[in-house]
C-alpha cells in the first residue's frame, strides 16, 4: 500500500490536529463563556489549566485510572473558580487583577506539587478510532478521536440549549446583562457569579487533564502554551455563544497544528513562524473584532471590559 | 410611617390611604421622601416606625418578596428589563415559578393569550434592546400584570415617554383601575398627569405629608403651593439683545450611531450669536451622538462643521480659539475627573494656556476660590475630590469653569437632569445670562418644558435626523410631541 500522500497530508494533518489540539481550547473557552455570561472575567483559567493538568496526571498515576484523574482535575478547577468567585464578590475587588493573581498562583502551586510526577508515566485517556474504514495510517491517525473531545462537543450543545431554554440559563443571562434587573427579581448576583466561575473553573481543569493525560500526554512545566489565555480571546471571537466556541476552538486547534505539520512534510525553513499561527490568529481576531465606534453586540452588559 | 437614616429623617410620620381601584398620585420635589415611602412599602427599607395595612390586615414586609406575595408590584423609573433577552424571555424569567426547563412552544402560546387580553401589545420575540422607550415602559407594566400584581407603584413612569405615549400608557392604566383590576400609586411631579388621570393626590415636602385630597377639588395652584412651600425660585433672566451673526454651522453631517446599525444625518443646523437653539427628542434618537460629534468624540463620515465661518474639527486648540464651551450630560462622568479636587477640575479649561511649562498652584487655587464663591458651589474645601459633591454642585462647578471668560458658543446636553428645583432654576438663569451676553447656545434636552422655557428656536431630533424646526414662540407642543414620537 502506498502511504505517500504528498502534500495531501497537510489538510489531513490539520484536521487531525484540529481535533487533537482543540480540546483544551474547547473546555477552557466553554468555561470562560459560562463565567463571562454571568458578568465576570476569569483570567486565571491558564493557572487552573496547568493545575488541572498536574492534579489529573498525579491522581491518574496514583490510582491507575485516567478518569479519576479527570475528576480530580475538575474538582481542583472548581476550587480555583470558587476562590476567584468568592474574592471577587467582596466589595471593590477587580476581577481582572484577581484573575492574574490566580493564574500565577495556579501555575506556581502546580509546579511545586508536580515535581515528583515529571518522571512517572500515568495511563492515557482512551480514544475512539473513527478511521477503521481506511487503510491509510495517516487517515487512521487523524481520526483517532479522544472521548473528552466528544464530551466537549456535547457540552457545547448542552450549554447552548441551557442558556436558551432553562431557568438556570436565563437566570445566568439576566445576572450577566443587568445587575439591577437581577436584584429587582430577587436574585443574588454575587452568588450566581461565584457558582458560574466555579463551574467554569471545573471545565478548565478538565481541559488541563486532557493535556497531561492524552495530548501531549505527559506532565512537565511547559505543558501549556497559553491555551488558557487564548481561550479568553476565543470567547470574544465566538461572541459568548457556546456553539461558536466549538467552531473557534477547532479553528485555533487547526492553526496550532500548522507548525508541526509543515515540519513533518519536510519544510525545513520558516516553520517556526507557523508555530506562532495561533498567537497571530489571536491578535488578528482581536484587531478584526474591535471597533472604536460601536459597542460590542452580544457582549454581556455587566462585563468589566465592555462597560 | 417614619424612616430615619442616622440623624436624618427622610420620612416623618406619613399616613396615606389608597382605596381599591383608585389611581393615587404622590407629588413632591426631589428629595421630598417619595422614593423612601415606596421603598418602605416594597420592603427595600424597613421603616423606623409605623405600619402598613393591606386589605385591612396588618402586613409585615421584610423584603420585596413578601411585598410581591401580597400582590404589590413596582415599576421603576429606570428599566429593570434585561436588554439582551427577548420580551418573552424577560416575562418568563421574572416569574417566581419559572419552570426549570422551559417549553417555549407552550409558554409562547400562554403569553400570546395573556397579551391578547391586555389593552396594549408588545412584540414577544423582539429583544428588549430593540424596543422604544415607550414600549419598554409598557412592557414593565405588562410584566407586573403578568405576575398577577394588583397594586402597582409607578415611579415617574412618563419621564422617558413622549407626551402622546405618556397619555396612551396612563389612560390604559386608568381604564384598568376603573375596571377594578388594579389600584395604582404613581410618583410624579407633573401636574398635568395628576389632573388628567389621578383620582386622589398626596403631597410630600421634606419628608412630611403636607396635604392632599380629591384631585377634582384641587387646582394646579394649590398643588404647586403645597409642593414648593414658601421657597422662592429665581425667575429665568429676561431675554434681551438681538440675534447676531451665525456662529455654529453644520452641513450634511453623516455619522454612525452608538450601535453602528443606524446613521446620524444632519443636513443643516445653524446657531446664531445671542440665541438659544434647543434640540428636543426622546433619548436614543441621536442627541448623544450629535453631542459627541460636536465635542470631537465621534468621527464624521462626511459633512462639515464650521465655527464663525472657518472649518472646525473639534480640537482643543480650536475650541480655545473660538471660545467654545461644553456642558455635557452627567457632568461628573463626562466633564470631570471624579477623584481630582474641585480646584483641579476647575482648572481644566485653562491650565495649559496661562503660564508656561510649570503650573501655578497658587493661581489655580485663587481662581477656584473665586469661582466657587461666585457660583455658590457648596463644598467642604476646594481640595475635596469633586465626586464628593452633590449633583447640583458638580453641575455648578462645571458651569463655573465653562462660563468664566468670554463665551462665544456654548453646547449643552441635559443640564438639569436629576437636579432639584433651586439648582435647576439657577442653572437656567446662568444659561440665559450667557445668551444675553451674546453667546450662541445649543442645548440638547429630553425635558420639553426646559426647551420651551429657555429656547428661542426649537428643533426636534428623531431617528438621527432633525425633523422639525420652528421659532419657540410659534411652536405647538402637540406638533413637537408628534415629531418626537416619529408619528408625522
Amino acid at each position: 500500500m502506498d502511504t505517500d500522500l504528498g502534500y495531501w497530508i497537510i489538510p489531513l494533518a490539520i484536521i487531525g490536529g484540529a481535533i487533537r489540539v482543540s480540546t483544551p481550547f474547547l473546555f477552557v473557552s466553554l468555561g470562560e463563556a459560562l463565567t463571562e455570561r454571568s458578568g465576570r472575567i476569569n483570567l486565571g483559567l491558564e493557572g487552573t489549566l496547568v493545575f488541572g493538568a498536574m492534579s489529573g496526571y498525579a491522581v491518574a498515576y496514583l490510582t491507575g485510572s485516567p478518569w479519576l484523574g479527570v475528576l480530580a482535575a475538575a474538582l481542583c478547577g472548581a476550587l480555583f473558580g470558587l476562590v476567584h468567585g468568592v474574592i471577587c464578590s467582596l466589595p471593590r475587588v477587580n476581577d481582572i487583577a484577581i484573575g492574574i493573581a490566580m493564574m500565577i498562583l495556579g501555575m506556581g502551586l502546580a509546579f511545586y506539587f508536580g515535581k515528583p510526577f515529571v518522571q512517572p508515566v500515568a495511563p492515557d485517556l482512551p480514544a475512539i478510532s473513527f478511521g477503521w474504514w481506511s487503510d491509510i495510517p495517516q487517515v487512521r491517525a487523524a481520526l483517532e478521536v479522544n472521548v473528552l473531545f466528544l464530551i466537549g462537543a456535547g457540552l457545547a450543545v448542552l450549554l447552548w440549549w441551557m442558556l436558551r431554554a432553562t431557568r438556570v440559563g436565563l437566570t445566568l443571562r439576566v445576572v450577566g446583562d443587568s445587575t439591577d434587573a437581577a436584584r429587582a427579581m430577587g436574585l443574588r448576583p454575587a452568588l450566581i457569579r461565584t457558582c458560574a466561575t466555579a463551574v467554569g473553573g471545573a471545565f478548565a481543569g478538565v481541559g488541563g487533564a486532557y493535556l497531561s493525560l492524552y495530548y501531549p500526554g505527559s506532565w512537565n512545566e511547559g505543558i501549556s502554551s497559553g491555551q488558557g489565555l487564548m481561550a479568553v480571546a476565543l470567547v470574544i471571537f465566538a461572541r459568548w455563544n457556546p456553539l461558536a466556541c466549538f467552531g473557534a476552538a477547532l479553528l485555533f486547534g487547526g492553526a496550532g497544528a500548522l507548525g508541526p505539520v509543515l515540519q513533518s512534510v519536510g519544510v525545513s525553513e520558516g516553520y517556526y513562524l507557523f508555530f506562532a499561527a495561533p498567537y497571530v490568529l489571536t491578535l488578528g481576531v482581536l484587531i478584526a473584532t474591535s471597533s472604536p465606534k460601536r459597542a460590542m453586540t452580544g457582549a454581556p452588559g455587566e462585563l468589566s471590559i465592555t462597560k | 410611617m417614619t424612616m430615619q437614616f442616622g440623624g436624618f429623617t427622610a420620612l416623618d410620620d406619613c399616613s396615606i390611604r389608597i382605596a381599591p381601584g383608585s389611581f393615587h398620585a404622590l407629588l413632591g420635589e426631589n428629595g421630598a421622601g417619595k422614593s423612601t415611602l415606596v421603598k418602605c412599602m416594597m420592603g427595600f427599607y424597613r421603616a423606623t416606625s409605623g405600619e402598613m395595612l393591606v386589605d385591612g390586615r396588618e402586613a409585615r414586609i421584610s423584603d420585596p418578596k413578601a411585598a410581591h406575595a401580597l400582590g404589590l408590584g413596582m415599576v421603576y423609573q429606570h428599566f429593570t428589563l434585561v436588554p439582551s433577552l427577548t420580551v418573552a424571555e424577560n416575562l418568563v424569567i421574572s416569574r417566581e415559578d419559572a419552570p426549570s426547563v422551559i417549553d417555549w412552544r407552550a409558554e409562547g402560546a400562554d403569553l400570546q393569550t395573556f397579551m391578547d387580553g391586555m389593552p396594549f401589545q408588545v412584540p414577544l420575540d423582539q429583544p428588549v434592546r430593540a424596543l422604544a422607550a415607550g414600549e419598554k415602559q409598557k412592557l414593565e407594566i405588562l410584566k407586573q400584570l403578568y405576575l398577577g400584581r394588583r397594586f402597582l407603584i409607578l415611579d415617574e413612569p412618563t419621564s422617558v415617554l413622549t407626551p402622546d405615549e405618556a397619555d396612551e400608557v396612563l389612560s390604559h392604566m386608568r381604564a384598568l383601575c376603573q375596571k377594578g383590576a388594579i389600584s395604582v400609586l404613581m410618583i410624579t411631579h407633573k401636574f398635568r398627569e395628576v389632573t388628567a388621570y389621578a383620582d386622589a393626590v398626596s403631597v410630600l415636602r421634606r419628608g412630611k405629608l403636607v396635604g392632599g385630597g380629591k384631585v377634582a377639588e384641587l387646582g394646579h395652584g394649590d398643588m404647586a403651593a403645597l409642593m414648593m412651600g414658601d421657597a422662592q425660585l429665581a425667575q429665568p433672566a429676561p431675554r434681551s439683545g438681538t440675534r447676531g451673526v451665525e456662529v455654529l454651522e453644520l452641513n450634511d453631517i453623516k455619522a454612525q450611531d452608538r450601535t453602528g446599525l443606524k446613521g446620524i444625518r444632519i443636513d443643516k443646523l445653524r446657531v446664531h450669536a445671542g440665541e438659544i437653539v434647543g434640540v428636543a427628542g426622546i433619548s436614543g434618537n441621536g442627541q448623544m451622538e450629535l453631542m459627541e460629534i460636536l465635542s470631537g468624540q465621534r468621527p464624521c463620515q462626511s459633512g462639515q462643521i464650521r465655527v464663525k465661518g472657518s472649518p472646525y474639527s473639534a480640537t482643543r486648540r480650536e475650541a480655545h480659539r473660538h471660545n467654545i464651551r461644553f456642558l455635557p450630560e452627567e457632568p461628573l462622568h463626562n466633564a470631570c475627573a471624579p477623584r481630582m479636587s474641585v480646584s483641579d477640575n476647575i482648572a481644566f479649561r485653562s491650565f495649559d494656556t496661562d503660564g508656561g511649562v510649570w503650573l501655578s498652584g497658587r493661581r489655580m487655587r485663587s481662581r477656584a476660590t473665586r469661582l466657587v464663591d461666585q457660583f455658590k458651589v457648596k463644598t467642604t474645601s476646594i481640595d475635596a475630590p469633586i465626586s464628593a459633591l452633590s449633583g447640583g454642585n458638580v453641575q455648578r462647578a462645571v458651569l463655573a469653569r465653562e462660563l468664566s471668560g468670554d463665551v462665544d458658543l456654548l453646547i449643552i446636553s441635559n443640564p438639569c437632569f436629576g437636579l432639584d428645583f433651586s439648582a435647576v432654576s439657577e442653572i437656567r438663569t446662568r444659561i440665559m445670562q450667557a445668551r444675553n451676553a451674546g453667546a450662541a447656545v445649543l442645548i440638547l434636552s429630553e425635558d420639553l418644558d426646559e426647551i420651551m422655557e429657555l429656547t428661542d428656536r426649537v428643533l426636534v431630533m428623531s431617528e438621527g435626523t432633525i425633523t422639525y424646526d420652528a421659532q419657540t414662540a410659534e411652536a405647538d407642543i402637540a406638533t413637537i410631541g408628534r415629531h418626537m414620537g416619529g408619528h408625522l
